[in-house]
């Protein structure tokens, strides 16, 4: 087998083997451990019997095992299992299917996502790439402490920044992010505009850092050297010795960092109030509806995984030195 | 009389040269050979450090005290106004120091002497123990950490206890790695063969032979990692399910005031109190974030891109 081929394989057998112990520990971490949810859920007036059935109808005196099986199973057929909110002591059951919570959120989150990755990939890079190429310059210096700076803020802090002056001292943009399923693109998009712009604040930094480290590291590996030696031009240098292997780094790097936007989306859903998986997820956790958290932190994990992969993947079937056997 | 006295050697004479420092000294040496921005760190980590150990004879108010007005503005008896119930913001503030930094350390110290503890003896025995934990650890690194702690959050309940335990143990998985990255050069080398054969215990190999020799990467790592507990925190405490009221802390602190920034046109003052304690977030991860960096060069010889 091609050697690019049999790596790929096999990495990409590690990501689902991941995949798999990480849905086993998410199960373990909400299934096994101790905590009556009944009566947390059903509330203080509930009855014995109330909860006695609700005990039953999560399958909680069945082996741990078998209730793994069936949840990964039920959960292969896009069925997340049954909220625990709208449930009431007197019995009577208002809870919705997780599944139908989370799939327009999870839609507006991978909106902002993308509209986010969208500005700062190539923003990152061109920062990153530019920098690395003249570094120790007064450009690079500024963008290094003004990246520093940024890194050490708290997303919420450059959120209320943004608020303040974006928002309300010149109300440019909604400080509330409040998107409608029927809303057309362009609505969609202004409406967005603060958490996106926060959002890239925040993993600009990082990746233009990680950028500019990577090339950096691979324009003083003995290769460059080598060609540079040889009297190729500039130009030549950067696009055929130093691009074919910066592939790999900048995949990492980006991969990388769009994982890290899986978390601070998190806290700049909740504080633009955007109704996306996050703030589902914050909510949920406030009032202990494990089933929600539990799909939530799924859908967080597989994504940061997949990411990872995916970078990896990458990596490998950019590598000069796999691409060319000997 | 002998004759040493008048036989010349170069290495007496440097060593009546040469001026014993004490350690004090030695200290205040490097500390004026340092650059301006590890100056600033150390002196905002100062700061902190006295507004969080002498907080009740600093703070104004009590912690928890609710005086009648709610919301007053910025005057002379409320320097920073007072929050949706009438506690003292300023007060807040240096309350929140003590036990927003104090939690933070306690689970940055907890979260070594676990991850710490675990890479050495992992590095150490390189056996079955050595498997289990590290591909353990894999699994959970693969959780962005975040999403695990409001995960387990949910299921344990919010308390200061469990906020504590549960970053730690996500944390030490990464001091784990660092650790047993480090050692694992360590263990190899003959002095350690030879404490081994002499016939000390793994319990002296750990402290006396391996971690004097692997401490100054750990110690850079406590403040990064520091700063990444203090992060997590910060941010839970915001998303309400964190260190939890009465209990003054910047994270809560900020969700508190935070609705107060619609009046920016109005009252100015108003509207930057929400931003006070996340400035002092920010400025405390500033802080150790440069004393950090000024430390690895120091420790490491380590310079950047040359």
């Amino acid at each position: 087998m091609h050697p690019v081929l049999s790596t790929v394989l096999k990495r990409l057998m590690l990501g689902v083997l991941t995949l798999f112990m990480v849905s086993v520990v998410i199960f373990c971490a909400v299934s096994m451990l101790p905590g009556d949810f009944g009566q947390a859920v059903l509330g203080q007036s509930a009855t014995e019997d109330a909860v006695e059935a609700f005990r039953q109808e999560l399958g909680l005196d069945r082996p741990a095992a078998l209730r793994y099986l069936d949840w990964i199973g039920a959960l292969a057929t896009g069925d997340l299992g049954t909220s625990f909110s709208g449930r009431s002591s007197s019995g009577i059951d208002r809870s919705r299917p997780v599944a139908e919570l989370v799939a327009p959120r999870l839609a507006n989150t991978l909106f902002l996502a993308s509209v986010t990755a969208a500005i700062a990939v190539p923003l990152a890079l061109f920062l990153g790439i530019t920098s690395a190429l003249w570094r120790n310059s007064l450009y690079d210096r500024l963008a290094s402490a003004g990246t520093l700076v940024t890194i050490s803020f708290p997303e919420f802090f450059v959120a209320y920044i943004l608020i303040l002056f974006l928002g309300t001292l010149w109300a440019l943009f909604p400080s509330l992010a409040a998107v409608e399923p029927e809303m057309a693109l362009g609505e969609r998009l202004y409406k967005s505009v603060l958490p996106a712009l926060t959002l890239t604040l925040v993993i600009v930094a990082h990746m233009m850092r990680m950028t500019r480290a990577a090339i950096i590291s691979l324009l003083a590996s003995p290769h460059i050297e080598m060609a540079r030696l040889a009297g190729e031009s500039p130009r030549r240098v950067i696009l055929r010795h130093a691009l074919p292997n910066a592939w790999a780094p900048i995949a990492t790097v980006i991969a990388f960092n769009l994982a890290y936007l899986v978390v601070g989306v998190v806290v700049v859903e909740v504080v633009f109030v955007y109704p996306g998986v996050g703030q589902l997820m914050v909510d949920a956790v406030s009032s202990r509806d494990i089933p929600v958290v539990q799909a939530c932190a799924l859908i967080f994990a597989a994504a940061y995984i997949l990411l990872n992969l995916l970078a990896d993947v990458i990596g490998i079937i950019t590598n000069p030195r796999l691409l060319h056997p000997k | 009389m002998t004759d040493t006295s008048h036989t010349y050697s170069a290495a007496a004479e440097a060593g009546r040269l040469r001026i014993r420092r004490t350690r004090w000294q030695r200290l205040q040496l490097e500390l004026m050979k340092a650059p301006a921005s590890a100056k600033i760190g150390l002196s905002i980590i100062l700061f902190y450090a006295a507004m969080a150990l002498f907080a009740p004879l600093i703070a104004p108010y009590g912690e928890a005290e609710i005086l009648p007005q709610p919301y007053a503005p910025w005057s002379a008896e409320h320097w920073l106004g007072t929050d949706q119930i009438g506690r003292d913001i300023l007060s807040r503030l240096i309350y929140g120091a003590r036990n927003t930094i104090g939690i933070a350390l306690l689970t940055t110290l907890l979260a070594f002497a676990i991850g710490g503890g675990l890479g050495l003896m992992a590095a150490i025995s390189r056996g079955w123990l050595d498997q289990i934990l590290s591909r353990g650890v894999d699994v959970v690194m693969a959780i962005p950490s975040l999403i695990f702690a409001l995960m387990l959050l949910s299921v344990f309940g919010s308390s200061a206890a469990s906020l504590i335990l549960i970053i730690a143990l996500l944390d030490s998985t990464r001091v784990f790695r660092l650790t047993r990255a480090v050692s694992v050069n360590v263990v190899v080398m003959d002095y350690i063969e030879a404490a081994r054969v002499r016939g000390e215990g793994l319990g002296w190999i750990m402290r006396r032979e391996i971690l004097p020799n692997i401490l100054p990467p750990l110690v850079a790592e406590f403040g990064l990692r520091f700063c990444f507990v203090f992060l997590t925190i910060a941010s839970l405490s915001f998303l309400g399910v964190g260190i939890q009221p009465p209990t003054a802390d910047w994270g809560s602190m900020v969700r508190e005031t935070a609705q107060l920034i619609q009046f920016a046109k109005y009252d100015l003052s108003a509207a930057i109190t929400p931003l006070i304690p996340a400035g002092a977030i920010a400025m405390i991860t500033v802080g150790v974030n440069f004393t950090a960096d000024w430390f690895l060069h120091k420790s490491s010889g380590l310079r950047d891109e040359q």
